[in-house]
Order: structure tokens, then sequence, then C-alpha cells
């Protein structure tokens, strides 16, 4: 069988789209940027391959597909245990066409330390035979929020040259939706159920990319699958940087969010429509600047959405709805205003 | 016919004779051995180390790279990363900082990674203790991982740079812990031989070299690395259709230790003059012995100089120091204890509710013989409770007592205790 090389594009008719990416000892050069789709659909193979069994309408190798049409060339990627990685390397199987490893939930971060670190050392000794290759972590909210942050804080405190992409499905779904340090307050899952006294979820969620902002480090984002270009040129710009960068991507889990399985795009619309979920970035020497959706809306405010719109398509907040709970909403919307304002005043691109 | 004086490739007047303590003896082999990645959490009594190699570091004697993590769990975990992308990684711990990495410790030798990792051995807590005994040891048996131990400083320098070479002989790919006994060793200066540089280098083939694995994707076998050119999975889900028969894999693995352990010890007595018995074990005077005692780490050293003092009285009495406790010589043991009459073995470390894990060790190897020894197991030095000879004779006195009623009452005694 012969190995197929880099850049292979496109590919030739009746090719199997499912080779592995094969960057030859001695590659040189940076894959370009493309957001042509229909180029993109034809001509770029994802780095997440066909055949893995997350579920249907999930939005985690959304993530993954769309990162990887943002690669600059050779790179490893770390995973935390989570739902994208025992869905993507049941043994003898695996998805991934690139180099990859995962060790345990909560150390995805000191990982790709570990990696990064080699990187350089292989360099500094003339043993790595190529210009660069760039570091990728995939982990969702538990393996960053919760179990994940100590590791994630201190790579990001040594500067590893690490890209850190959460995904975030807002629950451990993994082992059945339990309630995580990423839920959003009110929302009903296993271990903070809608209950006849406690509504769900009665904390907030931690502003986690917010967090990451105040380690200082080159880059922070906010992102979702369902703004595809704005997200691949964040994952590009998290990859450009020299130091740690950090997206925070929003992922739709239907099973744990409660709905149907072909409207998870529409909801990380909606999520970004209603200032739910906002999409900015963030560098030392600029602050907050938002981005796509946000910063239309920003410019002009009739574009926002009531909270309504977004939770009114999800089973996790069916209970908000319910007459009773009036009072609940009117909080739920009163602490998504704040923190939108909060990210105004913050933004250096937002009108004044 | 003329006598041939053995003399070893570096002779000792072309090794550099150094003072220094166990830690340091660790971070000089360490800075010898072309240590790519070290990833360390500080940790009494092993700080040492992380402070020497950080100078080693900073004043640009070593290219490694330093990770100065946040915890021990990171410490390990850089490294299993450092590792799987082709690094020769080092780290160094004790204790506490052993319990929180653990769970990476069992990764660490499932993914086959050769890791060297410096234990220097203190007491686990409740209640808190900074001084040696070998619970820490005794809490990774099971991981998977090569654990040696050392008894003197200069055993601890040879067996660190030994350490790498098992580790990553193809043969084995797996973990090596070296045990030192935390201040014991540690922190106590003595004189010892250092190599030349060059020389360590050559011992260990230069730079760490990776070995070749064949899977389906590939028509070649490819290396066995985090490797863009020929990507892998590292660390897959393996349910119950593989998941036994990978663990069984890592026990042949362990199979292919001893031999490894051996070869290198007489590699290293060529090259240096120096080697710890066979490697594995390293039996004194248990030829004749009635009495044998079994130890491992710094104790060995005492022990040994009170069986020495009553064998030179005509005293039929034997000191069997195990270097490696993991994998652990069953056969070797059963062989070399088969002609004792009493059995004395030293526990550094307390399982309440059972025997000490040296104790059940041994009395597994005995099990298959005809006629076996009596046995007995000793528990001492917990919390870094010396031992001085003084206790060794009192010891001694009261086993030879069990041997002439030719029985025991108590399996299990606490040496030097308090009642």
């Amino acid at each position: 069988m012969t190995v197929q090389t880099l850049p292979e594009f496109p590919v030739k008719k009746g090719e199997p789209a499912y080779k592995v990416w094969i960057f030859e000892p001695g590659w040189k050069g940076e894959i370009p940027l493309n957001f042509n789709l229909r180029q993109l659909a034809e001509q770029k193979r994802p780095v997440l391959l066909p055949g893995h069994r997350l579920c249907a309408g999930c939005a985690a190798p959304l993530v993954v597909k769309l990162a990887s049409f943002a690669l600059r060339g050779p790179t490893i990627f770390v995973n935390a245990t989570g739902c994208l990685e025992v869905a993507t390397t049941i043994f003898p199987y695996t998805s991934w066409a690139a180099p990859w490893i995962h060790v345990a939930f909560e150390n995805a971060a000191a990982v790709a330390g570990g990696v990064e670190s080699t990187i350089k050392a292989l360099k500094k000794t003339g043993r790595l035979p190529y210009d660069h290759v760039d570091v990728i972590v995939f982990a969702g909210d538990g393996g960053t929020f919760d179990i994940g942050f100590q590791a994630l804080s201190g790579m990001a405190e040594r500067g590893h040259d690490v890209l850190y992409i959460l995904y975030d499905n807002e629950a451990y779904m993994n082992t059945g939706i339990q309630r995580s340090g990423g839920t959003p307050q009110f929302a009903s899952t296993t271990t903070s159920p809608a209950g006849e006294v406690i509504p769900g979820k009665t904390q907030a969620k931690k502003p986690i990319a917010d967090i990451m902002v105040a380690h200082r480090i080159p880059y922070v984002a906010t992102a979702t699958p369902a703004h595809w270009m704005d997200f691949m040129k964040k994952v590009r710009r998290g990859l450009e940087v020299n130091g740690p960068a950090f997206i925070h991507a929003l992922s739709d889990c239907n099973r744990g969010w409660r709905h149907e399985t072909d409207i998870s795009v529409e909801i990380m619309r909606r999520a970004v429509d209603t200032c739910y979920f906002p999409l900015w970035e963030w560098i030392p020497e600029q602050g907050y600047m938002l981005t796509d959706r946000s910063l239309a809306i920003a410019r002009n405010p009739a574009l926002k959405q009531p909270i309504e719109k977004y939770i009114e398509v999800q089973g996790r907040f069916r209970h908000l709805l319910k007459p009773e709970n009036k009072e609940l909403l009117k909080q739920f919307q009163e602490y998504v205003d704040k923190v939108w304002e909060d990210l105004l005043r913050r933004a250096s691109n937002a009108p004044k | 016919m003329e006598k041939t004086v053995f003399k070893p490739k570096i002779p000792i007047e072309k090794q550099v004779l150094t003072t220094a303590n166990g830690d340091e003896a660790v971070a000089y082999a360490v800075k010898q051995s072309y240590v790519d990645v070290v990833a360390a959490y500080p940790i009494t009594p092993q700080t040492i180390i992380v402070e020497k190699y950080s100078e080693f570091v900073n004043d640009g004697l070593v290219h490694t790279e330093f990770i100065p993590v946040e915890s021990e769990h990171s410490a390990m975990s850089a490294c299993v990363g450092a590792s799987a992308a082709g690094a020769r990684a080092f780290t160094a711990t004790s204790s506490q900082g052993l319990a929180l990495m653990v769970e990476i410790v069992y990764i660490a030798s499932a993914l086959r990674l050769p890791i060297v990792m410096a234990v220097v051995n203190r007491a686990l807590s409740a209640p808190i203790n900074i001084h040696n005994d070998h619970s820490d040891a005794y809490l990774m048996r099971d991981s998977g991982w090569i654990q040696l131990f050392v008894e003197n400083v200069q055993e601890t320098y040879d067996t660190t740079i030994q350490a790498f070479k098992i580790a990553e002989d193809p043969r084995v790919q797996l973990p090596v812990a070296v045990n030192l006994d935390g201040f014991f060793l540690s922190h106590t200066l003595e004189n010892f031989y250092m190599l030349p540089d060059d020389t360590v280098y050559e011992f260990l083939g230069g730079p760490r070299k990776l070995v070749n694995v064949k899977v389906d994707y590939f028509s070649e076998e490819v290396p066995l690395v985090l490797n863009p050119a020929r990507p892998l999975t590292f660390g897959s889900l393996d349910l119950y259709d593989y998941y036994f028969e990978h663990k069984v894999q890592q026990v042949e693995a362990m199979k292919n230790v001893p031999p490894v352990v051996r070869e290198i010890n007489e590699e290293w007595y060529k090259l240096t003059g120096r080697r710890y018995g066979d490697g594995v074990v390293d039996a004194y005077g248990v030829e004749d012995a009635d009495i044998v005692i079994v130890a491992m780490g710094s104790g060995a050293g005492t022990i040994r100089s009170v069986v020495k003092k009553l064998r030179e009285k005509g005293e039929k009495i034997g000191l069997l120091k195990i270097r490696m406790f993991r994998p652990f010589p069953y056969s070797d043991i059963a062989e070399i204890l088969s002609g004792a009459k009493i059995v004395a073995v030293m526990d550094k470390a307390i399982g309440p509710g059972s025997f000490g894990a040296l104790y059940e060790d041994i009395a597994a190897s005995l099990y298959d013989l005809d006629e076996r020894p009596l046995l007995l197991d000793y528990i001492y030095g917990l919390g870094g409770r010396d031992l001085p000879p003084s206790l060794v004779y009192r010891m001694i006195e009261e086993v030879k007592k069990d041997l002439e009623s030719k029985s025991v009452e108590r399996k299990i005694r606490y040496l030097g205790v308090r009642e």
C-alpha cells in the first residue's frame, strides 16, 4: 500500500475520502486557509474520519472537522476523556487521521504541555523533521471547567504553545447528562433535575473564557460551529500565536439539551442571537473584540432576540416556560442581559 | 599460571570521585543521560533533584525542557505526553506526590512508555510525615512499573543511568521507578564515582531510540510515537473484547525484564567494575545460611554489616537484598532460600489487615518448595524510625530462638516500636 502525502488536493475521482494526513519528514509550507464552502466540501479532508460513533446531531465532530480545516500543517492532537474520545477511538478502530493521544480526564493540558516541550527539545537538538508542529487539545466542559481546570491553568501559566479547544456541551454528557461547572442556571440535568422544589441547576455557568483571559495568554476566543467561518479564523489565529490559546466552543448535545437531532446548528445560532453565548476574541493588545453575529448585534441592538428563542426549543429548559416559573425566566433574561452589557462595555470594537 | 586481573573499560582512576547526596546523584545521572523532558513538582525529600536539575537547565548545561508543573498529577501526565511524542522523559517524586499521580502512573506503563522516575521513598499520610518508609513504593506495586531499590549513593547514580537503558530496551518498553530511601540516601553525603559524560552517552546509545510497530493502515512498520508522518492513535477506548489481551501483553513484557536487568548489570560491571548481585537480587552469605534476612533499600547496608560480623564469628546467617521488587523474582528467590531454615522478611511499610507486601511475595516464592523454611515478617522503620545495628542484633537473637524451638508464634512483629 502506498502512503499518501499532503498537499493532496483535490481528491481524485474514485479515491476514498478517508485517508490519513501524512506530512513526510521535511514537509515545509503552510496549508492555505480556504473559506470556499464548495471547495472545502470537495477537497479538504477533515482530521476526523467517517465511521465514528458520536450521536446523530452531535456538534462535537463539527467542532473537530472545522478546526481541522484551519490547520497550518503537522499537528498533534490531545484529547481529554469524554464523548469525543470514547466515540472516536473504540479499539481496534480510530477515526483520527492525525497523531492523537488520550491519557485521562483531567490532564489533557498537562499532556499537551509534555508533547509541546518534546517538540521544542527535538527542534533544539536538530531531531524535528519539520519547521513546526502544532499541538491542539480537545476537551469537554467537565475536563475543562471542573476536573481539568488545574492542569489547564498550569499549562496557561507556563506558556506552552498549545491551542486548547473546549467543546462545551454544558454537562457531563458522556456519563449521562450530569451538571457541570459549564451547565447554565436553571438547566435540568440528571443531577440537577427540574424538581418540585428546586428548578434545575441553581448556580450560574462559570465564565471560563473570561477566566482564561485573566491568565493573560496570547489569545482567547468564543465560537460555535454554527458560525463556521468565524470559528475557522479563530482556530488559525489560535495556532499562529506564540504561547497558549484558548477557544471556548459551544457544542450542542441533543441528548442532553433535549431536542430533535436536526436543529443543533439552529440552536447554536440562537445561542448567539439571544446573546446567551456572545462571540468574541481577546488579545492582550486590544482586549475584548466582538466578532461575527455578536458584532452585528452590538451595532444594531434590534437584532438581539429574547432568551425564550433559545430555550423554547430545548427540553432542558422546558420548565421555565411554565406560567408559574415566569419569575425564573425573567431572572434568566436579566442575567444574560447583564453579562452582555458588561461585555459591550469591555469590547473595544463595540459602538459606544 | 598467569592470573588475569579484571580491568573495567573505564578504570576507577578514570572515573570522577564525587561527594554528593542521593538526590544530587540522581540529578547528575539524569544530566548525563541526554534527557529531553523533565517534568516535576517539588516534595520533600525529593526536592534537591528538582532544584539541582533546574540549575543545570538554567546554566545551559543540558538541552532538557524542564516543565515546572503545578502538581505531580501533571508531572506524570506531561511525562506521558513527552514520552509518547518521542522524548526521553524523567520525573521524581515522593509519598503524597506519588499518591496524587498514581492514576497516570498506571497509564504510563500500559501505554508502554519508557519513562524513568526517581521515587524518594517517604511515608504516606496520615499522620503526615516527611521521613522514609516504603509505603509509597508499595502503593504502586501493581502499576506495571519496573521497581528497583538502591542501597547507597553509588548504587543510586548507577541505577538511575541503567534505568533508562532498561526502560528503552526494545524487549521491555516499560517505565522504571528507581527507589531511594528518603533522607537516609536522599540527604546523606557519600563519596561515589561518576563516569565521564561521553561514557554514559555511549552506554545509553545516544538519544532515545524508538521501537517500530505494525499497524493495519501502513504496509510497513512505523515508529511507535506521535508522528505527523505516520499518525497513530494512543490511548484508545479498549472494552471487553480487547482489554484483557492488552493487559496480558503487559505481563509478557514484564517477563522480559529480569534477563535485561541482568544483562545491563553485567554490562555495567564490564564498563565500571561495579555490579549489584546479578542485578535482580544480591545475596550475601546465603549459600550455607540457616537464617536469612530479606530486605530492600538502605536498610540492607546496615543489615549486611551486622551479618558480616556474625559470619566472621562463624554464624550461619545471610542477607538477601531484593534489588528488583517488580517484576518480582519469585523463582530466583525460591532457589536462593531453598536451603534456609528460617527467613526473616523486613517490610518497611504496613498494610493494616494484611502482611507486609514483601513478606507476601516471599511466601508465594517459597510455597512450591518441598521443604519450606519458617517465615517471619518484621515491620520496621515506619515514618523514618531508625534501624541501628543494635536493633538488627536484637531481631537476630529473636529469630535464633524461633529456629531453636522450630516454631513461630507471632508471624508479624514490629521492630523498634514502643509497646
